[in-house]
């Protein structure tokens, strides 16, 4: 364990002894399957849950030689901005003290921040790779939707996320998705990607020559200022080695953050309806109905945030509501994609800080779940889109916090994005 | 449709619908919580009809028998198990 509470099992899986991650290790997000180690999910309900079968991607990383030292603490069920909701208690920022690592895969960019891992898998719904790659001042990559399998991901919002990787650089970042990343026969919404020409590390060669750059000006309004400040001195970076932006407009993301929670506390609602303590998770042993004893278990089994969330889905997709929320965010999403597609037909890459906010203090959000929700307007559009995006660190703020800087790409762009990316990390 | 008036009936109502038995602090907490969630939702008001990508296709595999997991690994997680097969609670 860390005294940061990076891990919720720290139990060593080895992989095979020759292969293109030999000898390095990879800590790997607590809600992807690993046969035999128990996974969590970060969820009381879960506590002993034991997969009989490995993840794709953990196959992958088994077969490329590397090292699983263990499983990362996240939010529970993914759920949340600041990995504070975990039953096994929070993560620390191991690089920015009483500060939270970001969430949901904030275990993953823990252990990397400190080095108790060369490498780390987290999975990004609304931004649960970037968000904590960025307030731990290391490097995250969310891939385009259908790129990385999710067999053997428990899922939350399976029309949202992916998985992917957390590195100290972006080229061991691209390394890592070189191992994890392509079609999967158990995973029917993978695809090869097109134009799939060399691998992705080889495009990390850090060449933003006559590079375009679109900036949206929405996703600066509102904006930390010290955040802002660090995310144009490292525009200016890029400029300066021969990049050029542009303001671009995306008046769809204004509704996008509210868009994403709708979809996704929809999806979650039917999603963690199979925990009911029977096939798997707490049963608690109650007396009583099928009914009763499943809804003891789940109100024993699932901590608040996850609660609140099945319950907002459940009402977003209840009778009278549906066309109210449901269908207008599914409305937006369409919007969002559609507003993307045109920016990027006139730049290579879109940039924007990462997070609003520089990493909140421990304990700031969780009485004000809204506020937290709203944290999450840079990182959100990307998924309801379908893109990839990638979040490096930037610099810091005055007092010493690292800033995140998002470039998001075509789909299927991570080449794009993974060059533009290693200019500054 | 009238604004959403979320009070600790409705919250115990969705409760209800989603199999979860909340404790009376919760509904109570959760029916404030709801008000400002659900008023920030009222936001996608504005979002224009849009048509949607049209662009998707089945994916079909041949229908035939894979290697899968026994029944002893599916059952592995149970909590309780009768002659190979999940024991639950009464269904009504």
């Amino acid at each position: 364990m860390t005294e940061y509470n990076g891990y919720v099992t720290d139990e060593t899986i080895e992989g095979a002894e020759d292969g293109p991650l030999a000898g390095r290790t990879v800590a790997v997000k607590d809600n992807i399957s690993t046969e035999g180690v128990r996974t969590t999910c970060g969820s009381a309900m879960l506590d002993d849950y034991v997969p009989p079968y490995d993840a794709t991607v953990v196959e992958r990383l088994k077969d490329a030689g590397a090292t699983i030292p263990g499983k990362t603490n996240m939010d529970e069920f993914g759920m949340g901005t600041t990995t504070e909701t975990s039953a096994f208690g929070p993560v620390e920022n191991p690089v920015a003290e009483g500060r939270v690592p970001g969430g949901s895969s904030g275990g993953s960019a823990a252990v990397v921040a400190a080095g108790d891992a060369d490498l780390a898998l987290g999975s990004d719904t609304g931004g649960s790779i970037r968000c904590p790659a960025a307030f731990c001042g290391v490097v995250g990559i969310k891939p385009t939707y259908g790129l990385v399998s999710r067999y053997g991901l428990v899922a939350y919002a399976n029309s949202l996320e992916q998985i992917g990787p957390i590195a100290p650089s972006v080229e061991a970042a691209a390394e890592l998705l070189d191992v994890i990343a392509g079609p999967d026969e158990h995973d029917a919404t993978t695809q090869e990607a097109p134009e799939a020409d060399g691998s992705y590390a080889g495009a990390a060669d850090g060449d933003v020559d006559g590079l375009s750059i679109g900036v949206p000006t929405e996703l600066l309004d509102g904006a930390d200022e010290d955040v802002v400040e660090t995310f144009w001195d490292a525009m200016a970076d890029l400029e300066a080695q021969g990049a050029s932006y542009h303001e671009v407009h995306l008046p769809s993301v204004e509704h996008a953050v509210e868009a994403y929670y709708v979809i996704a506390m929809s999806e979650a609602s039917s999603n963690l309806a199979r925990f009911d303590g029977v096939r798997y998770g707490q049963s608690g042993g109650y007396e009583g109905n099928w009914n009763e004893s499943f809804a003891d278990a789940r109100e024993e089994g699932f901590g608040e945030e996850v609660k609140r969330r099945v319950l907002l889905g459940t009402y977003a997709l209840s009778a009278g509501y549906h066309d109210k929320y449901y269908k207008k965010a599914q409305d937006a999403r369409a919007w969002v994609k559609q507003d993307f597609d045109e920016a990027l037909e006139n730049a290579d890459v879109l940039a924007s800080p990462t997070m609003p906010v520089p990493p909140m203090k421990r304990g700031e959000s969780l009485d004000d779940p809204l506020t937290m929700y709203l944290a999450d307007a840079n990182t959100t559009p990307v998924n309801l889109a379908n893109l990839p995006a990638i979040s490096v660190p930037a610099g810091e703020t005055d007092d010493g916090l690292p800033v995140g800087l998002q470039l998001v790409g075509p789909a299927f762009g991570e080449r794009e994005i993974i060059r533009a990316g290693s200019a500054l990390a | 449709m009238s604004d959403p008036a979320v009070d600790p009936e409705e919250v115990r109502h969705v409760a209800d619908l989603a199999r979860v038995d909340l404790a009376d602090d919760e509904i109570e907490r959760f029916t404030g919580q709801f008000v400002d969630i659900l008023d920030a939702f009222e936001a996608l008001d504005d979002v224009p009809e849009t048509d949607r990508d049209a662009e998707l296709s089945n994916v079909m595999r041949p229908d035939e028998v894979r290697e899968s997991l026994s029944q002893e690994e599916a059952l592995q997680n149970a909590s309780d198990t009768e002659a190979g097969q999940f024991k639950g609670p009464k269904v009504s």
